[in-house]
């Protein structure tokens, strides 16, 4: 695709980079904990761009002082799922605010097929478009 | 290994780290534990020289920091506790100066499966930091085999060895029950660095202790009211459930209640005037009322038999 020169799934933050080093994945999260915020780790295999509510790996980690705990959960759930899509998701709980204010990809499996275009003709030729994700044509779980 | 340069300079590395200070408080604030004192003085000692050694390359890894501190209840192991994360902190062997303190219902859950997430939460919070676990003996209850807390210890095991540059742990307890958790788990006495035996106070500290603390409090304790405290300090001694210092706390606390009952009743019963001073001042009648004197806890018990 022109537009996505190196053919991986780009969502969130610094996902056109090449991916994040732990060093730099604790200077993340040492923002985040900064602002006070609450970090998750997320994983999914549907990679399609509306499918917002991954699964949570574990609960919601409040009232940490230092990234290395979160670090070391991140690397919990790469062992437990190499060949996912795994997402590092910052929460604040500011009345006003209340919901993430920031989400990266930290891991992603290692051969990504990417989407095909769907047309589907309705009423009058008319035709609707929508993308659909090869991975996801096999059951959950054996998608990469 | 090769080294840069073969000199450094300690006094500028124990000026840039402000340890002096923070002993110099643990000296002023701390009575009497002369043997602890020391012990936190040599660890101090140890670990700015491993940092100058690390800084010459000469060691290649952080040495080992968890300690285990024993010691009857009141004798100041979470007050030395917070005082060494200062010191670890200011060394730079830890990131965060927090001390998270837990005992065995924070680490030991209810049922299968409970245990693992339990304690791992913990970990990750006290990450970067101390973490400071009371009582750590109850975490091992051998006549219950089926018991959670060895899973926990595992776990515990774990983290204190694949990440000793994280965390740092101080286990607590009295020192008899400690040895008998250290024997059931040999695992976790080698990992343990430095073993700190806190000694009880004697009377004169435990007065010099009274004072302090009233002092904190902003309260006075007049000459009688010292002599009275003296007398309070041997029989409370005596007497079971005794805990040291924070059983003058309470003997404190339980002062200041009944002074402000006096005082009350003077102003109200006797129209008596009241000053500041009056406010700040605990008389021989405060503590004298104690039921400590009559015989404490057995002497209820003696009394109610028939």
């Amino acid at each position: 695709m022109m537009t996505n020169p190196n053919g991986i799934v780009t969502q969130g933050q610094f996902s056109f980079l090449p991916p994040l080093t732990d060093v730099q994945i604790t200077a993340q999260i040492k923002y985040a904990l900064g602002k006070g915020w609450a970090i998750s780790v997320e994983y999914t295999d549907d990679p399609h761009p509306r499918n917002t509510y991954w699964e949570m790996y574990g609960a919601p980690m409040f009232d940490l002082k230092d990234p290395a705990g979160i670090l070391m959960e991140i690397n919990n759930c790469r062992k437990t799922f190499p060949n996912h899509y795994i997402r590092v998701m910052a929460f604040s709980s500011v009345r006003g605010v209340e919901s993430p204010t920031m989400s990266y990809i930290v891991n992603r499996p290692k051969n990504e097929p990417g989407f095909g275009l769907v047309r589907q003709e309705t009423n009058g030729r008319n035709i609707r478009y929508t993308i659909h994700s090869y991975a996801t044509n096999k059951p959950e779980g054996e998608r990469y | 290994m090769t080294t840069k340069t073969d000199k450094i300079d300690i006094q500028a590395l124990l000026n840039e780290s402000h340890i002096n200070e923070v002993l110099d408080e643990l000296d002023q604030d701390l009575v009497g534990l002369v043997p602890v004192k020391q012990r936190i003085r040599e660890i101090a000692a140890y670990l700015l020289i491993t940092k100058a050694r690390l800084q010459l390359g000469i060691e290649a890894a952080k040495p080992s920091l968890h300690m285990c501190f024993t010691g009857n209840p009141g004798t100041g192991k979470t007050t030395v506790a917070l005082k060494m994360a200062d010191i670890l902190h200011r060394l730079g062997y830890i990131r965060q100066n927090h001390v998270i303190s837990v005992t065995r219902d924070d680490l030991v859950g209810q049922y299968i499966g409970h245990t693992a997430p339990k304690t791992k939460e913990v970990i990750k919070k006290a990450m970067g930091g101390v973490l400071f676990i009371d009582e750590a003996y109850y975490l091992y209850k051998p006549e219950n085999e089926r018991d959670y807390g060895q899973e926990s210890i595992e776990i515990l095991l774990q983290t204190m060895e694949n990440h000793r540059d994280d965390l740092v742990v101080i286990l607590a307890g009295y020192h008899d029950r400690m040895g008998t958790f250290f024997k059931s788990n040999p695992g976790m006495s080698s990992r343990i660095a430095h073993h700190v035996d806190f000694p009880d106070y004697d009377e004169n500290e435990l007065l010099e202790i009274t004072k302090l603390m009233a002092g904190s409090m902003h309260y006075n304790l007049d000459k009688a009211a010292y002599s009275a405290m003296k007398d309070y300090i041997q029989k409370r001694k005596q007497q079971p459930h005794f805990a040291n210092a924070r059983s003058i706390r309470n003997a404190l606390d339980r002062a200041r209640l009944r002074q402000a009952n006096r005082l009350f009743n003077d102003a109200i019963t006797h129209k008596k005037e009241t000053t500041a001073e009056d406010l700040s001042l605990i008389t021989e009648a405060d503590i004298r009322a104690s039921r400590v004197f009559e015989g404490g806890l057995n002497g209820e018990q003696i009394a109610k038999k028939p």
